[in-house]
């Protein structure tokens, strides 16, 4: 599937807007990446956060990625 | 220390308290008699949460020396309810939803109390400069002025059965 | 006050009502306990030295004659706070450093030691007993004056990320980010009408009354307490324990009433200090901080430069966007300016827009979290120049911002594409309020604007005891800001079945419950509600089965239903409901206590909008403003106690006005703040408001079995804006710059005529 990469998050994957990993969890997914682009484990320490299907997920790492899904990784950010 | 020897009247009670000379009445009301409920946002007199009725004047408590209350009658929130009977502006607050963290309203119903004693139907703006000297930074202000609204209205029909009950005797 | 809760088709008992909150009486007695109102037997006082230069290093630092005074009985400077225990993690050895200067002060204000002494007439003598001798060293505090390429360096170990090729030389700019869709420049060549504008934006602080104050206590074996006010007290014993090398188990925190946050207590700030304080001393220390402290030392957020550029065709379609957001963090790398890029075009449906960020650093304090961080600046800076497009065309504002409102299927301009959303439905309430058609006098202009926030869930620990006479004790992990002990009371009355009055909420402590995140991201009511649902049906599970336990039958063929248990069917016709309360006196023949409780992550909170309306009158003698009208409407999802909510909504408002008209740290050429106390840093009293009109939308999350999204954070969003743009209506002059202060507007009003 096509993973979307927004802001800081590209820089991972050579400036790419969006990369090709099959997963089925974000557990999966994040696995992929880090074993794929191994720049991305520095924004793992960051903080990602997982938009699928336009909800945000930040902590369940075993949420499940439905076939077809818009996958976008985002900075996890902080609140008040 | 060179501490004074303090004889006050808080709410009702005579109190003794020995405090150094340069202690604010705000400090030794907090840490000397234990009256927590008298709060410090600044120590400076300017967001108002340590009020207290000083012989009936309200006053930012840290603006006041320990020593300055000697003979003199304070006032608190602790003071407000009459036993288990919570005065109408503490009843008003709660049920407006007046407060959200609460630390201002010690010193917010405090400055109420002695509006209402001096104006018992003031107007919104009436209220609103009233309470121009205690801050609060969680409610916008909009219950709040509700709540003392409320509570006037309420303290006028006591007022007013109470006067009914006088003329009766 | 008008309210619209006919989005939801969901039947509530007592959700949505205006019960009184379970800890009023506490709060209206002075009887409520806060950060600076517990003591325990032989405690000392703790009290900060401060740096008063902007920037210096420590060349030496003695603090003998301190230690040597009679009555002190511990002094703590960085030397007794060894890096080794962050294990190379830079963000835990910036909070330690912020906690304590290391050898170089970094901003005025910056603790340099601390001592713990009987009294605080024998701890100031402490203080004032310790040497240092600084070297004054070169700083800078403006943001854009420290992207300069001659600007003084803060740390040499900052290299901005985010650029390529990374640059080779270190920095005041601590990261570069870029998010959008869709060709700008392609989208620009088709707008009619192409608006540009710079913006900036003060430093404002949370403002919370209460300051910051702890009561530590800690053993030499290692174990201790910490009672605190704070956000976040599993976050705080994490953090302090990591700091200090402390087994986290072993240090209980417990979170006492909080007199506001605002983000402000996410941080720690004098609670590491406390505690090692009390280890060296091996008495208990009490450590509040003074209002002065408070703003030199503690929030704030960052003060901003921001350009945006919008383009439009002539019938009001936006064709690109663009904002370039540079955002001071204070002295260490934050991530505040790639917040405001990503929430700067949030409400709108944008076929071309790019967002850029520079998180930058300055001789401030260390930027923390203020309600919605970041995004009120984004929005003060796009909606003003969304205001300067319609005016362009000749549309209304709020025709305009409808026309291009985000909607369910956008792609949002930070990446992911929406559920349902309220911006529309929040716009077209402002469009036919009656505010938007009330008569405006002299001198009086009317402004709108949108905001938008994330909102967050996270990790929740909530748990339900049921008491012997049926009562129930609900213990949940996030702290109450602002009556969520009531709204949480609810949730769980509406689940079991009972009365509101039958349940207690209490906050647990770090030792009580499993781990919770902070209390931020307008979570509480989302998070510990969500929790709170499923932990109350476990209970039920638990009800269920001692019912049928006592009947002596299956199960599955009990049901609950209004607090009973029921026996379903023709055969259990002859037994009656068994009420909680009475399945609760009965515990020890059916199995034991009761209970039920639920750790999980409370992950899809949804995305939250509001449309605010300001009227303001302007006296063109005094430059001063007045907000004569002020109206927001919100999405709540689902409001469970309404009162609570408005609250949020007023009270995020008038904290945006602070920040419109008055607030702002104010720097002199020293590098030292000028302002900090509340005579100086105004914030809006109760005769600078007007009442704050509210109206709840509730558009439902249909990530919460209820429906709620968060609401605390997103109402701050907008007042800047609606505010600058109601000044810039009622005087005829855009002002780029907030606080909207008098000397601004005369400024501005003396350049125009001229």
């Amino acid at each position: 599937m096509q993973v979307k990469l927004t802001g800081p998050l590209r820089s991972a994957a050579g400036g790419q807007a969006s990369v090709e990993v099959e997963a089925s969890t974000i557990r999966e997914l994040f696995r992929k990446l880090c074993e794929q682009y191994p720049g991305f484990q520095a924004h793992m320490d960051n903080g990602v956060a997982v938009a699928i299907n336009g909800d945000v997920f930040r902590d369940e790492w075993s949420t499940v990625i439905p076939e077809g899904a818009e996958v976008f990784l985002l900075p996890r950010i902080q609140g008040g | 220390m060179s501490g004074a020897h303090v004889s006050t009247t808080i709410n009702g009670d005579a109190v003794e308290f020995a405090c150094p000379q340069d202690e604010s009445l705000l400090d030794a009301l907090r840490n000397r008699v234990g009256l927590t409920g008298v709060k410090e946002g600044c120590g400076t007199g300017d967001c108002g949460a340590c009020s207290i009725t000083l012989d009936g004047r309200l006053v930012c408590s840290c603006l006041v020396l320990g020593v300055e209350a000697n003979g003199k009658q304070i006032g608190t929130v602790e003071g407000l309810a009459d036993g288990d009977q919570l005065h109408p502006l503490q009843e008003k607050f709660i049920e407006h939803a007046a407060l959200q963290c609460g630390i201002c309203t010690p010193g917010f119903l405090v400055a109420a109390k002695v509006l209402l004693e001096r104006n018992p139907d003031p107007s919104e703006t009436e209220i609103r400069y009233a309470l121009a000297g205690n801050l609060c930074r969680c409610t916008g202000y909009d219950k709040i002025v509700r709540a003392v609204q409320a509570a006037g209205k309420e303290m006028r029909k006591q007022n007013k059965k109470k006067a009914k009950k006088k003329k009766k005797k | 006050m008008k309210q619209d809760t006919n989005f939801t088709n969901q039947e509530f008992r007592v959700i949505g009502t205006r019960v009184k909150r379970p800890d009023g009486i506490d709060k209206v007695t002075g009887r409520a306990r806060y950060g600076a109102d517990a003591t325990a037997p032989g405690q000392l006082v703790g009290m900060f030295l401060r740096s008063p230069h902007a920037h210096a290093r420590i060349k030496k630092l003695d603090v003998s004659r301190a230690e040597k005074l009679q009555g002190v009985k511990a002094v703590i400077t960085s030397a007794d706070l060894p890096d080794e225990h962050c294990g190379g993690d830079r963000e835990l050895l910036n909070i330690l450093e912020n906690c304590m200067a290391r050898g170089r002060a970094l901003y005025d204000g910056h603790a340099v030691a601390a001592v713990a002494a009987v009294d605080a007439t024998t701890a100031k003598k402490a203080l004032k007993l310790i040497k240092i001798d600084y070297e004054k060293l070169p700083h800078v505090t403006d943001v854009d004056e420290a992207m300069q390429a001659d600007a003084p360096v803060i740390h040499d170990w900052v290299y901005t990320v985010g650029v390529e090729p990374q640059p080779n030389k270190p920095s005041n700019v601590s990261m570069r980010a870029q998010f959008g869709h869709g060709d700008v420049e392609a989208g620009f060549k088709e707008a009619d009408v192409i608006i540009e504008k710079s913006y900036k934006t003060g430093q404002t602080h949370q403002g919370y009354i209460e300051p910051h104050a702890c009561l530590a206590n800690m053993s030499p074996d290692g174990s201790g307490e910490l009672w605190v006010t704070t956000q976040g007290h599993f976050a705080y014993r994490n953090t302090c324990a990591q700091i200090l090398g402390l087994n986290m188990a072993k240090l209980k925190v417990t979170s006492s009433e909080i007199g506001g946050g605002f983000g402000g207590k996410t941080h720690v700030w004098i609670e590491p200090i406390a505690l090692a304080l009390s280890r060296k001393a091996n008495r208990p220390v009490k450590v509040v901080m003074s209002r002065e402290e408070v703003f030199r030392a503690s929030g704030p957020t960052s003060s901003t430069s921001i350009d945006v550029k919008i383009g439009a065709t002539k019938d009001g379609r936006i064709t690109a966007a663009t904002s370039e957001c540079r955002y001071q963090g204070g002295a260490f790398p934050g991530t505040w300016a790639l917040i405001g890029a990503m929430t700067s075009f949030a409400p709108y449906d944008l076929k071309n827009v790019q967002t850029v960020s520079y998180d930058v650093v300055c001789n401030r304090p260390k930027v923390a979290a203020y309600r919605a961080p970041s995004a009120p600046m984004a929005a003060f800076a796009v909606e003003s120049t969304v205001d300067l497009v319609a005016q362009e065309l000749g549309i209304d504002p709020i025709d305009f911002r409808i026309l291009n409102a985000a909607k369910e299927g956008t792609q949002s301009s930070y990446g992911p594409v929406y559920g349902p959303i309220g911006i529309g439905p929040t716009l077209d309430a402002a469009k036919s309020h009656p505010h938007m058609k009330a008569k405006l006098g002299k001198n009086q202009g009317r402004g709108m604007a949108c905001g938008f926030w994330f909102n967050f869930g996270g990790q929740t620990s909530t748990t339900i005891n049921v008491a012997a006479d049926g009562t129930v004790n609900l213990s949940v992990g996030t702290v109450d800001v602002g009556g969520s002990r009531a709204s949480l009371s609810l949730i769980c009355a509406e689940e079991l079945g009972i009365p509101y009055e039958q349940v207690k909420a209490h906050i647990g402590d770090t030792a009580a419950l499993a781990h919770n995140d902070m209390t931020d991201g307008s979570r509480g009511t989302f998070a510990s509600g969500m929790a709170t649902i499923v932990a109350a049906r476990r209970t039920i599970e638990v009800l269920k089965q001692r019912a049928a336990t006592a009947w002596e039958i299956p199960v599955e063929e009990v049901e609950w239903k209004d607090g009973c248990a029921h026996a379903v069917g023709e055969a259990h016709a002859d037994k009656a409901p068994l009420s909680l309360a009475e399945i609760a006196a009965n515990t020890e023949n059916t199995g034991g206590p009761i209970a039920g409780h639920n750790e999980f992550v409370a992950d899809g909170a949804g995305v939250s909008f509001a449309s605010h309306i300001c009227d303001v009158e302007v006296d063109p003698e005094t430059g001063s403003t007045r907000v004569i009208r002020y109206t927001v409407i919100q999405d709540a999802g689902k409001a469970i106690h309404p009162d609570y909510v408005e609250g949020q909504f007023q009270g995020g408002a008038a904290q945006g006005i602070g920040w419109a008209l008055n607030e702002e740290y104010i720097y002199g050429d020293d590098g030292r703040l000028q302002n900090p106390g509340f005579l100086d840093y105004r914030i809006p009293v109760c005769s600078d408001l007007p009442f704050i009109d509210t109206q709840i939308l509730e558009i439902p999350n249909p990530n919460h079995p209820y429906g709620v999204r968060g609401v605390g954070e997103t109402s701050i969003v907008p007042p800047l804006a609606a505010v600058a743009n109601a000044v810039s209506n009622a005087v005829g002059v855009r002002m780029t710059q907030v606080p909207i202060s008098p000397p601004r507007i005369l400024a501005a009003l003396d350049a125009e005529s001229a």
